[in-house]
């Protein structure tokens, strides 16, 4: 445990030390506030509450989820750092935690720096706040399963670009799989149960309650499940490729 | 004590180490030699426990790497090839992140970090990221990482590669203040190191054990060991050398008209050689026992395994 700290004040304070968590939250807040107010209506809907904001969050992880991810195991397998960090005496179980830990911090306060958003409607009407914070909490967890995936991604090559664009993918179909357009396409020549099935692997199918402040047990165990699912083939990724 | 027996490695079909035997005791300050692709890295980083063997079995102060590769992890300072870094700390910081994983605390990481940092000479650039810094310093610093917890075992892939003459000095007494009764072992393509530090070479070609023995043994393998070479001031009949008790043959450089003679078996020839000198009145500038050539041998070994 000592030695996932001593590796999570590493991976989180490497975050700052480069512009990447600079650029990553800046880019999140930018975004979130265009979807938001541009996109999402927040003010013309009259209502106060943030569904608008957190509705567009599994898009935005999307696409910035695997940029902060990309560089976890690729640039230590680039580097040699690999060589150096598995010689010491952590496992990768640790090496991978804290890893994550990292990334997830980073994605936990840049959630927190859209403050001024839950400022906004509170200040313009009386919204239910146990519900934003659940909101909240539910979106980063969310977060945390587009990290997994990036993470695993990234362990299975050195370039970051490979990384960056597989976990898109990885993530877009995750993502997708409940979407609208895909069910639809999908109704009518697939039972039903298949068709849950499918629906219920994506994050959006999960994440829909959660927007709306309802944290029930099955989502919350999804994304658990999710994110040690990757986490664990990341971890296997890394020790069949750490030679190469 | 290190003891490998049987070790082998394979990646696909290619075979990096093949069938490797030896043992290592306290005090052993080992130079690994090879060609480069003979499987030096590879042997260390199975050492290490960065790699897991093809076959073969690796024990470590009566521990199987298979089963406490942590436990073993703890006792051994590894600089990997290339001296690997994250870029983006400072020089304290990373070394501070090494101690912490080491497990050093309070008062005695502190002096183990100070220590470090003025044993290989790294007062300067502290608070520079490691990125920025020379290929001397960053090797400087891959060794401070490895010696910071003091392990009993210290592998060190080509510690000098990239320094000057200056820097691989300090580098090699600080190998020689190390290791007194640890082990040392070193990889390096640059033969003087080895009979300049260690206590025993180690050659492997092909992934195959060629040698292992003193590097004075070693030495002993050239044809140049005990030869005397000798350059006369002024153009002499020199056909009587040839002719002298114990001189198996006569090599006369064209260029620079160097003499050398090669002795029969290891016989000292010096003794016959300047009394010939003394008795005839010759003229010589230059009169000296050689002391083996190494990269003869070295090649004449290993080239005869990659043929």
């Amino acid at each position: 445990m000592a030695n996932v700290i001593t590796l999570f004040r590493r991976e989180f304070s490497s975050f700052f030390a480069t512009p990447v968590a600079y650029v990553f939250i800046l880019i999140f807040l930018m975004l979130s506030g265009v979807f938001s107010f541009y996109i999402g209506n927040l003010y013309e809907r009259g209502q106060a509450d943030l569904l608008p904001f957190f509705n567009f969050h599994p898009w935005l992880y999307l696409f910035l989820v695997p940029a902060i991810a990309m560089r976890s195991w690729s640039e230590e397998r680039k580097s040699g750092t690999i060589e150096l960090l598995m010689t010491l005496p952590v496992t990768i179980l640790e090496i991978m935690l804290a890893k994550f830990l990292a990334a997830w911090a980073v994605l936990g306060l840049a959630l927190l720096l859209t403050f001024p958003l839950w400022l906004t409607v509170n200040y313009l009407g009386s919204p239910d706040n146990g519900i934003i914070i659940a909101a909240y909490l539910g979106s980063w967890l969310m977060a945390g399963a587009f990290l997994a995936i990036g993470i695993c991604m990234s362990a299975l090559t050195k370039s970051q670009v490979v990384a960056f664009i597989l976990a898109i993918v990885v993530c877009f179909v995750f993502v997708l799989s409940g979407s609208s357009i895909v069910l639809d396409a999908f109704t009518g020549w697939l039972s039903p149960l298949l068709l849950d099935t499918l629906a219920s692997f994506s994050f959006l199918t999960h994440f829909e309650s959660m927007a709306k402040g309802v944290i029930a047990l099955d989502d919350v165990g999804y994304f658990v499940i999710v994110i040690g699912v990757w986490l664990y083939a990341g971890l296997l990724a890394v020790e069949q490729k750490k030679a190469e | 004590m290190i003891s490998v027996t049987n070790l082998s490695k394979a990646f696909g079909d290619f075979i990096a180490v093949d069938k490797l035997s030896f043992e290592v005791r306290a005090g052993d300050v080992v130079g690994f030699l090879g060609p480069n692709g003979a499987g030096k890295s590879t042997t260390m980083k199975m050492l290490t426990g960065f790699l897991t063997p093809s076959n073969g079995e690796i024990r470590i102060s009566d521990m199987a790497m298979d089963k406490s590769s942590k436990a073993i992890q703890k006792q051994i300072g590894y600089l990997p090839e290339g001296a690997p870094a994250y870029g983006d700390m400072t020089v304290v910081e990373f070394l501070s992140f090494i101690a912490d994983i080491r497990g050093l605390k309070g008062q005695h990481r502190k002096d183990r970090i100070r220590e470090v940092i003025r044993l290989v000479q790294l007062e300067e650039v502290l608070r520079r990221p490691v990125e920025n810094l020379s290929k001397g310093f960053k090797r400087r610093v891959g060794l401070a990482q490895a010696i910071i917890h003091d392990p009993d075992i210290l592998i060190l892939d080509e510690p000098t590669d990239g320094l000057d003459p200056n820097q691989k000095h300090q580098v090699r007494e600080l190998i020689k203040n190390f290791s007194k009764d640890k082990i040392v072992i070193i990889s390096t393509h640059i033969l003087e190191e080895v009979t300049a530090v260690c206590n025993r070479a180690m050659i492997i070609a092909a992934g195959k054990m060629l040698f292992d023995a003193s590097p004075a043994d070693l030495q002993k393998k050239s044809r140049y060991y005990q030869a005397i070479s000798l350059h006369f001031t002024q153009l002499t009949d020199i056909s009587g050398l040839a002719e002298l008790e114990g001189v198996e043959d006569m090599e006369v450089d064209r260029h620079n008209g160097r003499v050398t003679l090669f002795p029969e078996g290891q016989q000292d020839l010096m003794p016959a050689v300047s009394a010939y000198i003394r008795d005839r009145g010759l003229q010589v500038d230059t009169l000296y026992q050689e002391q083996g050539r190494l990269d003869d041998v070295f090649r004449q070994m290993t080239e005869e395994v990659s043929a």
